[in-house]
């Protein structure tokens, strides 16, 4: 692989990146021929986003050697990778909104005259840039007032104005329209016949098979593979990216618990981003909702949890109709949320575990508004044992514990409030192997005791483990529906990468 | 001895409030004095009893710069009642109560709603109901209140002077909301992270309403001592009010951020700035050094609350 390494732009020898208790890579090497588009894939978590912003700078690898045009490196700095001509296009744009086009092009590199700024010539360079591209943007235009499509070519421009020779872009299609895409197509290969190598993530197979020359392959932060395109196909790809075998993590439940009663039933619902969507969770169920990030899933969440409010389509809850408008409503009727985002949604990090546990039900169980102190504390205490909270008190700060018993209160919350339908975001992310492990007794618990959860989880491995029945969505449209017998790995992949076909 | 810098840390203002006063007692020998330590009561007790409705208001991480013109407002409205009107002291201390606290809750409905900075909301409303409060008398100020009325301002039970009374037991209702109701659990959750709070069932904006309906209601209050104790209904009576106000309970370590402080500590820091006052006046400092050394105290205030946070921030990163 080393042996005709000044065909490389940049390579990667032996990455791995530790975050404390968890390996996000682990001895990762990759080598980006000059010219080539290089797809990188993987699931989420597999380690990509890691992996990128090794080379920008933006962290800095545990262990390994970056080298970019010969020159090695032991980690980078976003300074210096700039400088070596590497150039980053999030999925976030760095862009300033009521700046002009060409103003960002120059951002913090501004053309001058004496001490003046010179607007003539940097809207010149700009659109001699811009003509290059063959992209047909007023450089004088504010860049809030361009389409996301356009703002993204401003942020090529502006790589490929600081002489980028490398441009790494993650998952640059998500937020474009197919039309939008199409055009982003066309710049990119304009780019690699100009000898500019390009890193191309994305979830979604079709372009990667459109676009790239070769394709790495991630998983678990560990390298799997490198494909030549042409060699290669979807169901292979897929292979390689799901790879594994389930493992042994994910305890067994009584499959008895599942009663033909249904609690919670959606029916064409739309509304936040997602259509026509429509399925039934039964008592004592688990039902995973796959797809990819931004499929449309925690929107669904909101709607059900009444953050949002949905615009057509009916919510039964045990037979019957309900619609809340809030979440106090939502959680009244019964429903409760372990969101996504622990720190910024879930937990209340500055108030004690007794304190985040009562939240839902103090205006139950207090008189006149006055809080009943001892019903308080019994029940912080009751619930801190049934699903044992790691604490030396429930009068500890919640921002002390850790991700796994942030995460154990946040569902304390929801049995103190006797919610029978439990949605749970993402429920393991960012939790260690161990911690996990009791998340999902502990959803077995549930589900054994008569409740139900709808959980929503990216990851494959945790979906197929833990879900008696798994819906898919693709770009908030439902694609697909497995029973237990039939789920496979290939499948629920295909069907979360599906394109709309309308 | 973990505890006891703790207990330290938790109360430094009420050591900071002790040092100071034992430094104005040692150099002016009129301070320590029954009849001074009760005139820096009466003194506070405006501020004091508008401070209450302000912590929980900056508790959620907002601002109420509306209180000083809510104060001038009542003024007039009540003297107007009593005065021009000729009715009697109690329908002007309700239709006063009533008032302050709708408008507290207009500038509540507006932020919740509209999604308005509370600076942008409370700063117009200052201004309408500073003209408003003009508009009704004319300008003119208004005097000459029935006697029953002058004793919420001047009266005395016992030795004390009512507005103490009235400020202590406004300061009790004020605690037992924060500390006993699960109101104040709502105001801790939601200057902590309104998200979090709302998906934990908090119904966020009726909280937002009832928390500027409260400071409102105490400005109203307060509005109210200093008509009665001034014998006469100023327009401009409560101008600039806000500042003091917000100065005693930044000073009391409420932060400015939201989600912690304590009442008990706003007390104290009530307590400084009436003393200061006092003090200095005592040691024949000018007006306008005071207004320096008030700016001083207030950036002291603030700062080492955002250098508590920022040293938490990084303590975070580090770990």
């Amino acid at each position: 692989m080393n042996n005709r390494s000044e065909d490389n732009i940049l390579e990667l020898r032996h990455i791995s990146k530790y975050y404390p208790g968890v390996t996000a890579l682990n001895d990762v090497s990759l080598s980006v021929r000059r010219g080539e588009i290089h797809a990188l894939v993987g699931e989420n978590g597999a380690g990509k986003s890691t992996l990128i912003k090794t080379c920008s700078g933006a962290i800095e690898p545990s262990k390994g050697e970056i080298v970019i045009n010969g020159k090695s490196f032991s980690k980078m700095t976003p300074k210096v990778s700039e400088a070596n001509g590497i150039g980053v296009i999030y999925q976030e744009f760095n862009l300033v909104g009521d700046l002009s086009v060409a103003e960002n092009i120059f951002l913090g590199r501004a053309i001058r005259k004496g001490i003046v700024v010179d607007q003539k010539a940097m809207e010149r360079e700009s659109k001699k840039i811009l003509d290059s591209l063959n992209i047909n943007i007023n450089p004088k235009a504010l860049v809030k007032t361009l389409t996301v499509g356009y703002q993204q070519m401003v942020e090529i421009a502006k790589a490929i104005s600081q002489d980028a020779q490398l441009l790494i872009m993650d998952e640059p299609s998500a937020p474009l329209t197919n039309a939008e895409v199409e055009s982003m197509f066309a710049v990119v290969d304009l780019l690699k016949s100009k000898g500019i190598s390009i890193i191309y993530i994305s979830h979604r197979l079709e372009e990667i098979f459109r676009l790239s020359d070769r394709i790495t392959v991630l998983r678990d932060g560990q390298y799997v593979t490198t494909l030549n395109t042409n060699e290669t196909n979807q169901d292979e790809l897929v292979k390689y990216m799901v790879g594994r075998q389930l493992t042994e993590i994910y305890p067994a439940r009584d499959p008895k618990c599942i009663k033909d009663e249904v609690i919670f039933e959606a029916k064409n619902v739309s509304g936040n981003g997602d259509k026509n969507i429509s399925f039934k969770i039964h008592k004592g169920e688990v039902v995973g909702f796959g797809g990819l990030v931004g499929a449309g899933r925690t929107e669904f969440a909101e709607l059900m949890f009444g953050v949002v409010p949905k615009t057509a389509g009916q919510f039964f809850f045990k037979g019957k109709e309900i619609n809340p408008k809030s979440a106090h409503e939502a959680i009244e009727i019964g429903i409760g949320l372990v969101p996504e985002d622990r720190k910024a949604k879930g937990a209340l990090l500055g108030l004690t575990i007794r304190e985040n546990i009562n939240m839902p039900v103090y205006h139950h169980d207090s008189r006149m508004t006055v809080i009943n102190n001892k019903t308080e504390k019994e029940n912080a205490q009751r619930y801190r044992e049934e699903i044992s909270i790691k604490t030396p008190s429930i009068e500890q700060l919640v921002k002390n514990l850790s991700g796994g018993n942030q995460q154990k209160v946040i569902l304390a919350k929801w049995l103190a409030a006797d919610s029978e339908l439990l949605i749970f975001d993402e429920p393991t992310r960012g939790i260690d192997v161990g911690a996990k492990q009791e998340i999902y007794t502990l959803i077995n618990t549930l589900v054994e005791g008569g409740k139900s959860v709808m959980m929503i989880s990216s990851e494959m491995q945790e979906l197929m483990g833990m879900s008696d029945r798994i819906i898919v969505l693709a770009e908030g449209h439902m694609t697909g529906e497995l029973n237990r017998e039939e789920f496979d790995q290939e499948q629920i992949m295909k069907m979360a990468s599906k394109e709309r076909e309308d | 001895m973990k505890k006891v810098t703790d207990l330290l840390k938790s109360r430094a203002i009420w050591v900071f409030l002790i040092l100071m006063i034992i430094f104005f007692t040692v150099v002016s020998e009129n301070f320590f004095t029954s009849r001074n330590l009760l005139n820096i009561g009466r003194q506070v007790a405006i501020y004091g009893i508008a401070s209450i409705g302000m912590t929980y208001v900056i508790l959620l991480g907002g601002i109420d710069l509306a209180t000083g013109s809510i104060i001038s407002l009542v003024n007039i409205i009540a003297a107007y009642i009593m005065v021009n009107m000729g009715l009697s002291p109690v329908i002007a201390v309700i239709a006063s109560l009533v008032a302050s606290t709708l408008i507290g809750l207009l500038n509540g409905v507006i932020i919740a709603e509209v999604r308005m900075p509370a600076l942008i909301v409370t700063f117009a409303s200052q201004t309408i109901f500073a003209g408003l409060a003009f508009i009704i008398c004319g300008g003119v100020p208004i005097s000459r209140f029935p006697d029953s009325f002058l004793f919420l301002g001047q009266g005395y039970v016992g030795p004390i002077p009512f507005p103490i009374i009235l400020m202590v037991l406004c300061f009790a209702i004020g605690a037992f909301i924060l500390d006993k109701t699960y109101f104040g659990r709502y105001f801790y959750a939601l200057g902590g992270n309104e998200e979090a709070a709302e998906l934990s069932g908090i119904r966020v904006k009726r909280i937002k309403y009832l928390v500027y309906a409260l400071s409102g209601f105490f400005a109203g209050i307060a509005g109210l001592v200093m008509l009665a104790r001034a014998n006469t209904g100023q327009p401009n009576g409560g101008e600039g009010y806000e500042f003091d106000v917000i100065t005693c309970v930044v000073l009391g370590g409420v932060s400015v951020n939201g989600g912690s402080g304590k009442m008990s500590n706003v007390v104290a820091g009530v307590l400084i700035i009436g003393i200061l006052s006092n003090g200095m006046v005592l040691m024949n400092i000018s007006s306008y050094t005071q207004m320096i050394v008030k700016g001083v105290i207030l950036l002291l205030a603030v700062g080492s609350d955002c250098i508590q946070q920022m040293r938490l921030t990084q303590a975070k990163k580090a770990a």
